[in-house]
C-alpha cells in the first residue's frame, strides 16, 4: 500500500551523485526515510532515503531504494563501521 | 480483440484552479467514437507502470489520460518530483479532485470522445478514484485498483490534506464502480473490503468486487514480485470488459 510516511532526520556532512544538480560534492543537512512502493527497484516495496540539502531548497537528492532485508544489514554495518572506526580513532584498537 | 494502432503524446492540461499541468495522452488511431479514462498513479508517480497502464488502455480500444499529479513539484524528473511531494506529505484531496476533473474535461474536448469518461487508479490512485466517483460530477464509472485507506481505521490517517475517510462519502456515488482486490493484501485487507462492499449494498449501489486468491497488493505491476499474470489476466479482462459496458463500445481491429 502507498505510504505517506515520512522520517526526517537533520544530518551534517556531504555527498556526491551523478545526477545534474549533484554531479560535484554538495553538503547535505537532512535525510528523507521512507518505505514505500519503490520507483526503480523491482520490489513491492522498498527503503527509500533521499539525501537533500534543506537550506538550499531541497530541489536536488542523492537517493537509495534498498529491499528490508539489505537495508537492515546496512544499519548493521553502520553501526559496526562506527563502533570500529571510533575504537581505532580513539587509539582503543584491540587488533 | 484490441486495437493495433495508437498514438500516445505528452499533453497540457488545464488542472486544480487553472494550473497548467502535464499528462500523457494515449488513444486507438481509430475514427470511431471512444470512451475515455482518466487514469490515477500511485504514490510513487507519474513512473513507467502508469505509462504502460495507459497504453494497454489504448490497445484495448480507449482513450486514456495519465494526469501527472505531481507536476506543481517540477521542474525534474518524475521520482524526483515524487520524493518532493511525499517530503510534503502527499498531494491533497482537493488538489487531485481539480486535477482529476481537469483530465475528465480533456477528454470529453477531444474530437474522439463518446463523451463518457471513466476514472481508475492504482493503490493510492484507487482511493482517490473512489473519492472521485463519489464526490466530482459527470463520472461514468470508476475501476478501483486495491485502494486503500477507503475505510480509514487510523484516525492518524485523516489529516488536512485528506481530511475524509472516502467511504463516507459513499452515498454520493452515482455510477458504476469495478473493485479489483487481492485475498493477501493487508490495506485493503479483505475485512476491509467486505465492509466496503456492506455500506455499497446497503446504499443500493450499482458495483462489482472481484476478490482475487493467491494474491496481495499490486498484483497487475509485471516489473515486481508481487505480479501473479493469471490473476493479473482475469482481472485485467474485468476491468475492459466493465469499462466495455460502461463507458464503450471500445474501438476494436478488425
Amino acid at each position: 500500500m502507498c505510504s505517506y510516511i515520512v522520517e526526517k532526520v537533520a544530518l551534517y556532512g556531504s555527498a556526491k551523485g551523478s545526477s545534474k544538480g549533484l554531479a560535484e560534492w554538495k553538503s547535505v543537512d537532512t535525510a528523507h526515510v521512507y518505505f514505500d512502493h519503490p520507483y526503480h527497484a523491482p520490489l513491492d516495496h522498498a527503503l527509500g532515503i533521499d539525501f537533500i540539502n534543506q537550506a538550499n531548497g531541497g530541489q536536488d537528492r542523492i537517493a537509495i531504494e534498498l529491499s528490508a532485508e539489505t537495508a537492515r544489514e546496512l544499519v548493521k554495518a553502520i553501526t559496526a563501521a562506527l563502533d570500529r572506526g571510533e575504537m581505532e580513532h580513539a587509539g582503543l584498537n584491540q587488533y | 480483440m484490441s486495437y493495433l494502432g495508437m498514438v500516445t503524446e505528452i499533453v497540457p492540461f488545464t488542472a486544480h484552479n487553472g494550473d497548467k499541468g502535464q499528462a500523457n495522452y494515449a488513444r486507438p488511431t481509430t475514427k470511431e467514437m471512444v470512451g475515455g479514462v482518466v487514469l490515477i498513479h500511485h504514490m510513487p508517480g507519474w513512473d513507467d507502470w502508469i505509462q504502460e497502464a495507459a497504453r494497454k488502455l489504448a490497445h484495448y480500444g480507449f482513450a486514456c489520460i495519465a494526469p501527472d499529479l505531481y507536476f506543481r513539484e517540477g521542474p525534474g524528473s518524475p521520482d524526483d518530483c515524487a520524493a518532493r511531494s511525499r517530503a510534503k506529505g502527499g498531494v491533497t484531496d482537493e488538489q487531485v479532485m481539480g486535477d482529476v476533473a481537469g483530465a475528465m474535461a480533456f477528454l470529453r474536448a477531444q474530437a474522439n470522445s463518446n463523451g463518457k469518461v471513466a476514472v481508475m487508479g492504482f493503490c493510492s490512485g484507487g482511493r482517490q478514484t473512489y473519492l472521485a466517483a463519489c464526490s466530482l460530477n459527470h463520472v461514468d464509472a470508476a475501476v478501483d485498483c486495491w485502494g486503500g485507506r477507503v475505510i480509514v481505521e487510523d484516525p492518524a490517517d485523516i489529516t488536512p490534506a485528506r481530511p475524509v475517510a472516502p467511504i463516507e462519502l459513499t452515498s454520493g456515488l452515482n455510477c458504476p464502480l469495478l473493485g479489483i482486490f487481492g485475498n493477501d493484501d493487508a490495506n485493503p485487507s479483505p475485512k476491509q473490503v467486505n465492509d466496503t462492499e456492506a455500506v455499497l449494498k446497503k446504499l443500493g449501489k450499482t458495483y462489482e468486487f472481484h476478490r482475487y486468491d493467491g494474491v496481495g497488493h499490486g498484483f497487475f505491476a509485471v516489473d515486481r514480485p508481487a505480479y501473479k499474470p493469471e490473476q493479473a489476466k482475469a482481472a485485467w479482462q474485468k476491468v475492459i470488459d466493465f469499462l466495455d459496458k460502461t463507458i464503450g463500445p471500445r474501438a476494436r481491429f478488425s
